[in-house]
C-alpha cells in the first residue's frame, strides 16, 4: 500500500483474494496505525497475524504486510528498492508523478514483485524491461496517432 | 454525453475538486461517460477509458462495470490496451468474481505469443489472481514455459508456478523436475525464482524436501559465489552482492537442514562464513546476518556456530537502530525456550528497553522478559517489571499484569512478598487485571494464615488512600471482615500497625458502600464485609444493623438480597450468625479425598464444606453448595449408592451464573425406569433445570442420562446447605 499523510491511498497490489469490504477495512486499519506513529519509531508492527512493515519517503509511505516467516529488514530492503527503480523511471520521483502515472508505477512494480515473491533482483533488468515494454506501448499508439498519457 | 477527457485532466480535475461531493459529482459524470464508451463499439480511447476507472477505482468508488471491458481489452490484439486491461484485471477481478474465468483462455493465447513482453503479462496476471481451476487449466503451459523461453519469461513462469502451488498443492508434482534444473542458471532472476518454487514446493511436501536435499550441496556453492564476488554492479545494494537471493537462499538451506544431521554439517562452513564476513554497518547487511541467525538456530548446527549466532543477536541488541534491535528481540523470543541460559546473558539489555520510547520495542521486550524470569532473578526482574507497569502505554497493561501474576505465583520467594507484589500490581493497574484475580488473592490470603494480620493491615491503608482501584477494594473488604479483629487489636509483628477503632472500620467500609466509584459486586463484597465484623466486633453491632437494614431497600437487587438476609440473620436466626460467620476456613486447590468419595478434579475455589452432602434414600439431590462461584471445571459425584452415580460437572458461563451438567449412569445389572432428578437449591441461588435426555438409565452403564441447570449464583455468599 502506498498512502500520502493525508490519508490518501496512492497505490494498492493485493496477493491474497478479499473481498471489497476486506480490502477497505485493511486499508484504513493500516492507515489508523502507521499514521499514528511518532516519527523516530520502529519501522515494523504486529497487526493481527501480520508483520507489518512501514517506511515514509517524503510525504508517502509505503506500508507493506508481511508473514510470519519473511525477514522484516529484507522488507525494508524491498520496499527501498521499489523507491530506487520509480526514482528511476520518473526521474527524481516525487508524489505527483505517481498520481499522475499510476499506472506506470503499477507496470514498475510488477516488474519486480509478482505474487508476492521477489520477480528480479537487479535493477537495470527492470529498467531494461519496463523501457522495452513502453517502446512496445509507443510504437503501437504511434502507428494509431493517438495522444500519449 | 460529454466528451471524454485524458486522463490527467481528470485526475487534475478531481484533485482540485475542494469537497467530498464535489469530487463525487466529477467522478460520477466521467463513470457516466465511461460506461457509455465502453458501450460503443472499437474506439480508440478505450484503454484511457479503462485507466480512468482504474483511477476512480483506487479512491474507492465502486467500478465493478469495467469488468466486462476489461476482458474485452485483453482480448484486443494491441499492446497498450492488452496492458491496461490486464492491470484492470488484477485490480478488479479476483478469484470470486465470475467475470476472472472468462479471461483463462484469452491468458492461455497470450501465454503462447510471440512476444515475450505479452507472455509476462499473461503471466504475472495468472500469478496475482489466478483462480485454482485457472491454474488446473494453465499449469501445463507454464511448464512448458518453464523449460523452454529466455530467462526473462523463465523467472515469471517460475513465480508463476509459486502461486499455482500455493493454491493448487497436488500440482507441485509437477514442477519439481523443472526447477531443480533452473537451479544451475546463471541470471539471478531465475534462480531467485527457482530457489522461491523449491522452498514453497518443500514445504508442502516432505518426500520433496527429501528429494531436494540433495541439492543443498549446489545451494552452497551460489551462496558462496555470492559471498566471495566482487563487485557486481547490476545487483549490488550497498556492498552486498544480491542480497535478495542470497536471504531466499539461506532461508532454503534452513528448511533443508531442518532435523537433518547431513544436511546441516554441509551447510555450517558457508553460515559461519556469511555470519562471519557480512557487513553489518547498514540494514542490508543486518538483513542477511539476521537470516543467517535464525538459521544457525533451527537447523542442528554446531554449539560453536550457535554461540555465534546468539552472539550476533545480542550485537544487534545493543545496536542504536531500533529496527534491529526489535528483531534481535523477536528471534529470542523463538529460542528462549530451548537456550534459555545464552538470552539469559542479555537480559539487563532487554529489560533496559522496557524503558525505550517506541511501542513495537516494548512489546517485544516485555514478552522477553517474561519468559526470562526465573527462580533466581526473580526480585529484581519484578521490580522492573512493577516499574514498567507504572509507565506502560494501556494496550500493554493487562498482558503485563498477567505475566507478573504468573510470574509470581511460580517463583515467589515468600508468601509476603507474593501478597506484596500482587497488592502492588492491584494499586497500580487494577482496572486492568483479569476477573480471578481477585478470587486467586483471597484464596492465596486465607492459605497463608501467619500473614493475616499483615495482610489486613496493608489493605486497610490501601483503602484509606484509594477506593477506586475495584479489585483492590473487594479484597480489602473481604479481608477486613474476615479479620477485622486483628485489625482492631491494634498489634501487627509484620508492619507498622494502624490505631483504628471500630467506627473508623465501619467508616471506611460506609464509604465503599456509598461510593459511586464501586461497582455492584464490590458494594456487595463491602456489604458482607460489615456483616462479618458483627460477630468480631463488641461495641457497635448496632450499626451494622442500621447499615444492613437501610441496604434493605436498595435499588440494586444483589445488595437488597443479601440485605434482607443479613437482617433476618440478625432477628430471627441470631442464634446461628456467630456460626453462619465464622471465619473461612483454608481453601484447598485440588483437593482429593472429600467424605463420600468425591474428587475435584480442577478445583480453583470450589469448596463443598465438609459435612454437607446428604444421601437421601430414594431422591438424589444436587446439593449446590458452592463456596464462591468462579472459573471452574471441576466434575464432583454427588450420589453414589445402589449402582448409581450421579456426577456434577461445571461450566462457568459469567460472572455470577453457572451451567451444570448432572449425568447419571446405572452400573447395576438392570434398567432403572422412571428416573428422576430432583435438585434443591439455598434461596440465594436461582436454578433453572433443563429437560433431562430421558427418564431410564440403561444397565451397565451402557448410558448415560444428562440433565443441564443453569445456576445463577449470588456472588460471595456463605449458603448453608439444605437439608432433605
Amino acid at each position: 500500500l502506498l498512502f500520502s499523510r493525508q490519508g490518501k491511498l496512492r497505490l494498492q497490489k493485493w496477493f491474497t483474494p478479499l473481498t471489497d469490504r476486506e480490502k477497505k477495512k485493511v486499508i484504513r486499519d493500516m492507515m489508523m496505525l502507521v499514521l499514528a506513529r511518532p516519527p523516530r519509531s520502529c519501522n515494523f508492527l504486529q497487526w493481527r497475524d501480520l508483520k507489518i512493515v512501514y517506511k515514509r519517503y517524503a510525504s508517502l509511505y509505503f506500508c507493506a504486510g508481511l508473514e510470519d516467516k519473511d525477514n522484516e529488514l529484507l522488507a525494508l530492503e524491498v520496499l527501498h528498492r521499489y523507491v530506487e527503480l520509480l526514482d528511476k523511471y520518473f526521474g527524481n520521483v516525487c508524489e505527483l508523478d505517481i498520481i499522475f502515472n499510476f499506472e506506470k508505477a503499477y507496470f514498475i512494480l510488477d516488474e519486480f514483485l509478482m505474487g508476492g515473491e521477489i520477480l528480479e533482483t537487479s535493477k537495470l533488468a527492470v529498467g531494461v524491461s519496463m523501457e522495452e515494454a513502453d517502446t512496445l506501448q509507443e510504437t503501437m499508439e504511434e502507428y494509431m496517432s493517438k495522444p500519449a498519457y | 454525453m460529454s466528451p471524454s477527457v485524458p486522463l490527467q485532466e481528470m485526475i487534475r480535475a478531481i484533485r482540485s475538486a475542494r469537497t467530498q461531493c464535489e469530487e463525487r459529482g466529477v467522478i460520477q459524470r466521467e463513470c457516466a461517460a465511461i460506461r457509455a464508451q465502453f458501450r460503443q463499439a472499437d474506439n480508440g480511447g478505450r484503454s484511457h477509458n479503462l485507466a480512468k476507472l482504474l483511477y476512480v477505482h483506487m479512491l474507492g468508488y465502486p467500478a465493478h462495470f469495467g469488468q466486462m471491458e476489461c476482458v474485452r481489452m485483453i482480448a484486443s490484439p494491441r499492446y497498450s490496451e492488452k496492458r491496461v486491461g490486464y492491470l484492470g484485471a488484477m485490480m478488479l477481478l479476483d478469484e470470486k468474481q465470475d467475470a476472472s474465468l472468462l479471461i483463462t483462455n484469452s491468458i492461455k493465447n497470450d501465454l503462447s505469443n510471440s512476444n515475450q513482453y505479452i507472455q509476462s503479462l499473461a503471466l504475472c496476471t495468472l500469478a496475482c489472481m489466478g483462480s485454482a481451476e485457472m491454474c488446473r487449466d494453465l499449469a501445463p503451459e507454464i511448464d512448458r514455459l518453464l523449460r523452454a523461453s529466455n530467462s526473462y519469461i523463465k523467472k515469471k513462469a517460475a513465480l508463476c508456478a509459486v502461486h499455482i502451488v500455493r493454491k493448487v498443492h497436488d500440482l507441485g508434482e509437477l514442477f519439481t523436475k523443472a526447477a531443480r534444473s533452473l537451479l544451475t542458471e546463471k541470471n539471478h532472476g531465475v534462480v531467485h525464482g527457482a530457489v522461491v518454487l523449491i522452498t514453497e514446493l518443500c514445504e508442502r511436501n516432505s518426500e520433496t524436501l527429501e528429494r531436494f536435499r540433495k541439492t543443498v550441496p549446489d545451494l552452497v556453492q551460489i551462496m558462496k559465489g555470492l559471498v566471495i564476488s566482487g563487485y557486481s554492479p547490476d545487483h549490488d545494494v550497498a556492498g552486498i552482492s544480491d542480497p535478495f537471493l542470497q536471504v531466499r537462499i539461506l532461508r532454503l538451506l534452513r528448511i533443508l537442514g531442518r532435523n537433518n544431521e547431513a544436511a546441516s554439517d554441509a551447510m555450517n562452513d558457508l553460515l559461519a562464513q556469511v555470519a562471519t564476513n557480512t557487513d553489518s554497518t547498514k540494514t542490508v547487511g543486518n538483513a542477511v546476518l539476521y537470516e543467517t541467525v535464525l538459521t544457525v538456530l533451527d537447523i542442528k548446527s554446531e554449539s560453536g556456530l550457535r554461540v555465534l549466532a546468539v552472539n550476533i543477536l545480542g550485537r544487534f541488541l545493543l545496536n542504536n537502530d531500533r529496527n534491529i534491535r526489535y528483531i534481535a528481540m523477536t528471534s529470542l523470543q523463538k529460542i528462549v525456550g530451548t537456550d534459555h541460559n545464552a538470552v539469559q546473558r542479555h537480559r539487563g539489555t532487554i529489560v533496559d528497553c522496557l524503558k525505550d520510547q517506541d511501542a513495537s520495542v516494548k512489546r517485544r521486550a516485555l514478552e522477553l522478559s517474561l519468559a526470562l524470569v526465573s527462580a533466581s532473578n526473580i526480585r529484581s526482574m519484578m521490580k522492573e517489571l512493577l516499574s514498567f507497569l507504572s509507565s506502560c502505554p494501556p494496550e500493554l497493561r493487562s498482558q503485563t499484569a498477567s505475566g507478573i501474576f504468573n510470574a509470581a505465583e511460580r517463583y515467589a520467594p515468600s508468601q509476603r512478598w507474593h501478597i506484596d507484589t500482587i497488592l502492588h500490581v492491584l494499586t497500580t493497574a487494577g482496572g486492568d487485571v483479569r476477573d480471578e484475580t481477585v478470587p486467586n488473592l483471597i484464596q492465596l490470603i486465607t492459605n497463608t494464615s501467619e500473614l493475616h494480620c499483615y495482610t489486613v493491615h496493608k489493605l486497610y491503608r490501601a483503602l484509606l488512600s484509594d477506593i477506586s482501584q475495584q479489585p483492590l477494594v473487594q479484597v480489602a473488604c473481604w479481608c477486613i471482615g474476615e479479620y477485622g479483629d486483628l485489625l482492631l487489636t491494634g498489634e501487627c509483628q509484620e508492619t507498622e500497625p494502624v490505631q483504628v477503632t471500630e467506627d473508623y472500620v465501619l467508616d471506611v467500609l460506609e464509604t465503599v458502600l456509598q461510593s459511586h466509584m464501586s461497582s455492584p459486586s464490590t458494594r456487595g463484597f463491602a456489604l458482607t464485609a460489615t456483616m462479618k465484623l458483627s460477630t468480631r466486633i463488641t461495641e457497635n453491632v448496632d450499626r451494622i444493623r442500621s447499615i444492613v437494614s437501610i441496604y434493605g431497600s436498595c435499588i440494586d437487587v444483589e445488595l437488597q438480597q443479601r440485605a434482607v438476609e443479613y437482617n433476618a440473620l440478625f432477628k430471627k436466626y441470631d442464634h446461628m450468625r456467630a456460626a453462619v460467620l465464622e471465619r473461612m476456613p483454608v481453601i484447598e486447590k485440588n483437593s482429593q479425598g472429600h467424605t463420600n468419595g468425591e474428587t475435584i478434579k480442577e478445583s480453583q475455589t470450589v469448596k463443598v464444606k465438609p459435612g454437607e452432602p446428604q444421601q437421601p434414600a430414594n431422591q438424589v439431590q444436587a446439593n449446590a453448595a458452592f463456596y464462591t462461584v468462579f472459573s471452574i471445571v471441576a466434575t464432583v459425584t454427588v450420589y453414589e449408592k445402589d449402582g448409581v452415580t450421579v456426577t456434577l460437572s461445571c461450566e462457568k458461563q459469567s460472572d455470577s451464573g453457572l451451567t451444570v451438567t448432572l449425568t447419571a449412569s446405572n452400573s447395576t445389572e438392570s434398567d432403572i425406569r422412571g428416573f428422576t432428578l430432583q435438585a434443591a437449591v439455598p434461596k440465594s441461588v436461582q436454578l433453572h433445570m433443563k429437560a433431562p435426555s430421558g427418564d431410564s438409565l440403561p444397565a451397565r452403564g451402557t448410558a448415560k442420562l444428562k440433565t443441564r441447570a443453569d445456576m445463577s449464583e449470588v456472588y460471595e455468599t456463605k449458603v448453608s446447605p439444605v437439608t432433605s
